[in-house]
C-alpha cells in the first residue's frame, strides 16, 4: 500500500469538505474492495474520507410502503434486520449471502452500489425493486443510477446517503457464486410489486453490469412460476466470459437462477 | 501430557503455541539494524533486459542499496542448480540452462527478479522497487510444453534446443509393444494433469545476517530441510563454506514441497546482507508466492493399456510431456521421471510397461515437487485408465482391479520398484463396505428422482515413500544421500532431548517423535523435547518431504534409542549388581526381573553423568547418535471411494461421501495421521475440482490471486470416513510406511471417476469446474439419448 491520509467524516457536509481539500481523494465506506486494491498497489488515493461514522447515513427505517436504509449500513445489519426480513425477505437473504462474515460486518450498502462491481449482489435488488437512491445532491432511480461496469451516475464529490426500497408482495434472490471469489457469476433478483408489476434484474453476468430481462418479466406477469421462466434465455452475446464461465454458461445460469429465485419467492 | 506410547491419540504438544499465536516464524525474527528487501520483478514472460536505472530509487527515503544481477554475478555467486541428474534415452545428460538469482540478461517468466532494493523499512523498499526503471525488449513467449517442442517455438535456453531438457524412458519398449500385438482390448486416453500453486499458509521468508568479524552468516528461512539448504548454498552458490553458515528453519507454516528448494530470494538476502553490512529481511507477499513458489504437476500424457481376452493387463504404454517451467528447480528433474514413471504399475501385476517422458522449458514459473510429487500424476493416469478400461470391457471397476492386483510379495515391477508388502484386497474391501457400494444403485435412483446425477468412483493408489535408500537414489542420479540422522540426549535429571534432521512444518513431530520415547522408557511426553530446524544444534539431516519423517527420521531415532537403552541397562545392572540381561524397563523404571530391585530412569541418568560408579571402562554420559539409511522405499497403498451428486442445471459437484482406506503400516498417533489424510484429501479434491494455474498466451498468470485461483474451502469437501488396514513394512524397525502425501495422491482420480460415472461421459479434465461438468454432462445426456 502506498502512503495515504485517513479522515473520518462527522457529517455529509464534513465529508464533502474533506474531499474538496484532498488532492486525489476517495470516499471509504467499508473498504471491502478499495482496501485490497490499495494493498495490491493498484489504487493510490492521497486521502481516504471515511463515511462510516456519519450518523445520518446509518440505520434502517420502515416507512410504510418502503424501507429506507442508510448508505453506511453494513450488510450484516441489513441481513439481520427484522424490518428487512419481514418487509423484503429477498433483500435480507441477499445481504446474508454477500462475501463472508468479515465482509458483511464491514461492507456497506452505499459502498457496494457506488463501486458497482458487475458481480456485486446489491445492484440486482435495487433494480428489481425499483429502489430510489438518495445522494448528497439529489434522488434518482436505480435504473438511472447504474450506468455500466464500475460506473454510476455519481459525480466525483457526490455521496450516496440512503436507498429507499419499495416493499414487494414477493421477492427472492438466487445467485451462483464464482468458485474462487464467491462473487456472483449470475445473480437474479425477482420481485412482484404490490401493484402486480414484475421486475427481474441480473447481476454478475452482464458486460455492462446489472440488467433487466424484459422477456422474463412479461412471462412472470402472466404466470408467476418457475416454469414460466424455464424457457426464457438471455442473449449470451451480451454476457461476460472468463476462465470461470463462458457467456453460454452464464446465460444458462441466468435462467436456472431465475427459476430458483421465483421458486424461493413462493 | 502423560505417558503416550505408540498408538495413542495424544494431543499435539505444539498446538498450544500455534493456537495462542505464539509460534515463532521467520517473519517474527527482528534483528538490530535490520533492513528490508523488495525485489524488482519482470512483468514480462520473456524479455531482454536492456537497462536498469536505479537513480530515482536510490534517492528515495531510507534506501540503502539497489543491487542487480550484474553485481551478483560479479561477486561470484553461483547459478541455481538442479541436484538430480537425469539422462536422456540416448545417454546424454539433461540440458540445464543457466539460472541466476538476479537475472542480468534475459528474463524467462513473469515475476523473475532482476534487482533488489534494500531499505530501512519494508514500505520504503517496496516504494523504491516500484521506482527502479527496467528497460525490456520483449521476446515471444511460450507456455504450453507440447507447443514449446515444435519447430519455430520461442527458445528459452541455448543449452536446450527445442526447449527439450531430456527425452527419458523407462521399461522394456520391445516387450511392451509385443504385448500390445497380443492384446484383445486396448484402452487409450489423453490425460492432462493440471498445474497447481502450492499455497502454504505462511509465504516464504528469509532473514540473513552477516557477521563481518567472523565472516559468518546466519540465515533464518522457511525451509523443510535446513541442512540441505546449507549444503547447497555452500557447495553451489559460493555464499559461504558450511562452517561459516548457520541455517535456522524455525516454525514453518506449511510447505507441501515448495519449501524444499533453494530459491533466488534466500541467496540474494545472504549476499545483500554482506553487501550492505546489515541483516536483511525478505518476506514474500501472496502475489510473489503465486509467481515464484515452485508450481506442481503440469503433465500431458497419452496412455494405452493392453488387456488379454480374460481382461488381465498385459501391457502399459505411456508418453508424457512434463512442463518444468522456465528453469530447473532443485529436484525438478526427478519428479516426472523417478518419482512418477516408477509408480506406473500401480497396485497391479503388469508384465510389461514402457514410458517415455519429455521434460520441457516454457515461460512459466518453475515446476518441482508438490505434495506427492510425480506419484499423484502416476496415480491419476493409472486409475483413470483402470476405471475407463473396466467400463469399456463391461466389468465393474472393483472387479477389474481385483483381477489384476499384485498378491505376492516382494513383487518386482517392470519399472524399478520392488513392492515389499501390502494387501490391496483388504483396503478395497474396507472401502467398498464403508461406502455401501452395494447400496449405490438405490441411492442413484433416489437422486435421479430429485433430478440429480449420482456417481461412484474408485482409486486404488500406491506410492513410494521415504525417498531412499541412498545408494539406490544415487544410482538414479540424486546428488545427495537420503538417509536421516538423530541424536538422543538424556539429561542428568532424566529429561530427554531428541535432535532430529527431520523438519516439522505442520506434521506434529514434536508429539509423534516424543511418543517413541514414551513408549520405550515409560516417560511422560512432557519430559521429552524434539529439537529440529537448526544446523548449529542438529548434527545433520536431510529434512522432511516424500512422507519420510516416520519411516526414515523415526527409524534413526529408534537406532539411537537402542544405543541409549543398552547403555542405561548396563549402568543399571552395574548399580544393582544384576546381570544386564535381567534388566527390564517399565513405567520409567529399570528393574531387575524377578526381584523388587529397581532404579528410576532419572537415577540411572544421573549416575551416567556423576560418573562416580560406572562399569569399568565406560565413558560418562548418556547421549547417542545414529544415522539410518533404509533398505528400500516404503509402499503405502489404499483404496479411495468417492460418491458424488451432480446438479445437471449448473454442473456443480457435491461430494456426498468419501471413504479413504489406507495401509500406512504401523501408526504412531492415529489422530495426527487422520489430520494428514484430511489435509491431503482436501488438496487432492482441490486439484480435481477447483485449482488450476492458468496462463494466457503471453505468459501472464491469469489465476494469480485468490480472486481467480480456487483454493478448497470447508464447504467444498465432505466429512471424510477414514479407515486403516495394516501390513507391516519390513524395511524399517517400526514397520511404518508414511502418510503425508497419500490423500493428495489417491483422491483426484476417485473424484473424476465418480463424476464421469455420474454424467455418463468420460471426457472430463481437471479441474472439473462447474462449467466443464455442465458441458460434459449435456454431452453425456445426449449420448445416452442416442
Amino acid at each position: 500500500m502506498y502512503e495515504t491520509s485517513y479522515h473520518r467524516a462527522g457529517s455529509v457536509a464534513d465529508a464533502a469538505a474533506l474531499m474538496a481539500k484532498a488532492e486525489d481523494g476517495k470516499f471509504l465506506s467499508g473498504g471491502q474492495t478499495l482496501i485490497p486494491t490499495m494493498k495490491q498497489r493498484l489504487a493510490a488515493p492521497s486521502d481516504l474520507v471515511d463515511l462510516m461514522g456519519i450518523a445520518e447515513m446509518t440505520g434502517i427505517s420502515d416507512e410504510g410502503s418502503a424501507i429506507k436504509i442508510g448508505a453506511a449500513t453494513t450488510h450484516h445489519e441489513v441481513a439481520t434486520s427484522p424490518v428487512v426480513s419481514e418487509g423484503i425477505p429477498g433483500l435480507a437473504s441477499l445481504a446474508a449471502g454477500i462475501g463472508d462474515p468479515a465482509v458483511r460486518h464491514m461492507g456497506t450498502l452505499g459502498g457496494s452500489i457506488s463501486n458497482n462491481d458487475p458481480a456485486a449482489d446489491y445492484p440486482a435488488a435495487l433494480v428489481a425493486l425499483g429502489a430510489t437512491v438518495t445522494t448528497s445532491k439529489r434522488s434518482l432511480s436505480a435504473d438511472e443510477f447504474f450506468v455500466g461496469m464500475f460506473e454510476t451516475a455519481l459525480e466525483e464529490d457526490e455521496i450516496v446517503t440512503s436507498v429507499s426500497f419499495p416493499k414487494p408482495s414477493q421477492s427472492a434472490y438466487a445467485k451462483y457464486p464464482n468458485p474462487a471469489s464467491r462473487y456472483a457469476m449470475a445473480g437474479v433478483f425477482v420481485a412482484k410489486m404490490s401493484g402486480g408489476d414484475v421486475r427481474v434484474a441480473v447481476t454478475g453476468a452482464g458486460q455492462d453490469g446489472v440488467f433487466r430481462v424484459a422477456e422474463m418479466e412479461t412471462a412472470l406477469s402472466s404466470n408467476w412460476s418457475a416454469e414460466a421462466v424455464a424457457g426464457v434465455s438471455v442473449d449470451a452475446g451480451d454476457l461476460l466470459a472468463d476462465i470461470h464461465g463462458s457467456a453460454e454458461y452464464r446465460a444458462n445460469l441466468v435462467t436456472v437462477m431465475a427459476k430458483r429465485a421465483v421458486a424461493a419467492a413462493g | 501430557m502423560g505417558v503416550d506410547g505408540i498408538g495413542a491419540r495424544a494431543l499435539r504438544k505444539e498446538d498450544k503455541r500455534f493456537i495462542t499465536g505464539k509460534g515463532r516464524y521467520t517473519d517474527d525474527m527482528v534483528l538490530p539494524r535490520m533492513a528490508y528487501a523488495a525485489f524488482v520483478r519482470s512483468p514480462h514472460a520473456h524479455a531482454k533486459v536492456t537497462g536498469i536505472d536505479a537513480s530515482a530509487a536510490l534517492a528515495m527515503p531510507g534506501v540503502d542499496a539497489v543491487l542487480t544481477g550484474e553485481q551478483l554475478v560479479g561477486d561470484g555467486i553461483g547459478n541455481l542448480i538442479c541436484g538430480w541428474m537425469v539422462h536422456s534415452k540416448d545417454g546424454s545428460p539433461m540440458n540445464m540452462g543457466a539460472w541466476r538469482a538476479l537475472e542480468p540478461e534475459i528474463v524467462r517468466h513473469v515475476g523473475q527478479a532482476v534487482a533488489v532494493v534494500i531499505a530501512d523499512t519494508q514500505a520504503q523498499a517496496r516504494d523504491a522497487a516500484d521506482a527502479v526503471i527496467v528497460d525490456y525488449d520483449e521476446l515471444p513467449a511460450i507456455v504450453d510444453a507440447v507447443a514449446a517442442m515444435e519447430a519455430g517455438a520461442p527458445q528459452l535456453h541455448p543449452e536446450a534446443s527445442n526447449n527439450l531438457i531430456y527425452d527419458w524412458e523407462i521399461g522394456d519398449e520391445a516387450a511392451t509393444n509385443a504385448a500390445f500385438e497380443q492384446a484383445a482390448h486396448v484402452t487409450r486416453m489423453d490425460i492432462h494433469n493440471n498445474r497447481l500453486v502450492p499455497n502454504p499458509m505462511e509465504p516464504r521468508a528469509a532473514v540473513a545476517d552477516y557477521n563481518d568479524a567472523e565472516e559468518h552468516y546466519t540465515l533464518y528461512t522457511t525451509s523443510q530441510n535446513p541442512h540441505v539448504a546449507r549444503l547447497v548454498l555452500s557447495a553451489f552458490y559460493n555464499v559461504a563454506p558450511e562452517n561459516k553458515l548457520r541455517v535456522i528453519a524455525p516454525d514453518v507454516g506449511g510447505g507441501f514441497g515448495s519449501k524444499i528448494f533453494i530459491y533466488p530470494e534466500e541467496i540474494v538476502a545472504l549476499w545483500a546482507s554482506k553487501r550492505v553490512g546489515r541483516p536483511v529481511k525478505w518476506v514474500s507477499d501472496r502475489t510473489e508466492a503465486f509467481l515464484t513458489d515452485a508450481h506442481g504437476r503440469d503433465h500431458k500424457s497419452h496412455a494405452e493399456l493392453a488387456l488379454d481376452a480374460d481382461n488381465k493387463i498385459i501391457g502399459f504404454r505411456v508418453q508424457t510431456v512434463a512442463n518444468l517451467g522456465a528453469y530447473m528447480s532443485l529436484f525438478s528433474s526427478s519428479v516426472p521421471t523417478y518419482l512418477y514413471a516408477t509408480l506406473l504399475s500401480g497396485q497391479y501385476d503388469i508384465p510389461a510397461i514402457h514410458a517415455n517422458v519429455k521434460a520441457v522449458y516454457t515461460n512459466t514459473t518453475p515446476v518441482d515437487a508438490y505434495r506427492g510429487a510425480g506419484r499423484p500424476e502416476a496415480t491419476f493416469l493409472v486409475e483413470r485408465m483402470m476405471e475407463t478400461a473396466a467400463r469399456e470391457v463391461g466389468l465393474s471397476p472393483a472387479e477389474f482391479r481385483r483381477k489384476n492386483f499384485v498378491r505376492s510379495f516382494p513383487h518386482q515391477t517392470p519399472v524399478i520398484m520392488c513392492y515389499d508388502a501390502g494387501d490391496y484386497d483388504a483396503t478395497l474391501d474396507a472401502a467398498l463396505k464403508a461406502i455401501d457400494h452395494d447400496g449405490f444403485p438405490a441411492r442413484k435412483a433416489e437422486a435421479a428422482s430429485r433430478g440429480k446425477l449420482r456417481g461412484m468412483g474408485l482409486s486404488c493408489y500406491i506410492e513410494a515413500c521415504g525417498i531412499a535408500p541412498s545408494a539406490a537414489v544415487g544410482s538414479l542420479g540424486a546428488g545427495v544421500g537420503l538417509w536421516e540422522s538423530a541424536e538422543v540426549r538424556v539429561n542428568p535429571v532424566g529429561s530427554i532431548e531428541v535432535l532430529t534432521g527431520s523438519h516439522s512444518h505442520g506434521q506434529g513431530h514434536e508429539t509423534t517423535f516424543a511418543q517413541l520415547i514414551s513408549e520405550r522408557f515409560g516417560l511422560d511426553t512432557d519430559s521429552v523435547n524434539i529439537v529440529h530446524g537448526d544446523t548449529d544444534k542438529v548434527q545433520f539431516g536431510m529434512g522432511t518431504y516424500g512422507s519420510r519423517s516416520g519411516a526414515v527420521g523415526m527409524s534413526a531415532i529408534v537406532k539411537a534409542l537402542d544405543k541409549v537403552e543398552a547403555k542405561a541397562k548396563k549402568i543399571a545392572a552395574h548399580l544393582m549388581e544384576a546381570a544386564e540381561g535381567d534388566i527390564q524397563i517399565e513405567g520409567g523404571e529399570l528393574k531387575v526381573a524377578g526381584t523388587d530391585k529397581k532404579l528410576s530412569f532419572t537415577e540411572v541418568a544421573l549416575a551416567a553423568y556423576t560418573a562416580h560408579n560406572l562399569p569399568e571402562g565406560m565413558e560418562p554420559g548418556l547421549k547417542e547418535g545414529a544415522f539410518y539409511d533404509p533398505t528400500n522405499f516404503t509402499f503405502p497403498a489404499g483404496t479411495y471411494a468417492c460418491e458424488v451428486e451432480i446438479d445437471p442445471d449448473t454442473g456443480k459437484t457435491e461430494i456426498v461421501n468419501f471413504v479413504a482406506a489406507d495401509d500406512f503400516g504401523k501408526i504412531i498417533n492415529p489422530m495426527i495421521v487422520e489430520g494428514q489424510v484430511h489435509g491431503g484429501l482436501t488438496q487432492g479434491i482441490g486439484q480435481a475440482l477447483l485449482e488450476n494455474a492458468a496462463y494466457d498466451e503471453s505468459g501472464q498468470l491469469v489465476t494469480g490471486s485468490y480472486m481467480d485461483y480456487t483454493m478448497p474451502r470447508a464447504d467444498d469437501v465432505p466429512s471424510y470416513q477414514l479407515l486403516t488396514t495394516e501390513t507391516i513394512c519390513p524395511g524399517n524397525p517400526l514397520g511404518m510406511k508414511g502418510c503425508g502425501e497419500a490423500g493428495a495422491i489417491g483422491s483426484p482420480p476417485a473424484v473424476i471417476n465418480a463424476i464421469t460415472d455420474a454424467i455418463n461421459n468420460n471426457d472430463l479434465s481437471m479441474p472439473a469446474t462447474p462449467e466443464r461438468v455442465w458441458q460434459a454432462s449435456r454431452a453425456g445426456l445426449q449420448q445416452a439419448a442416442e
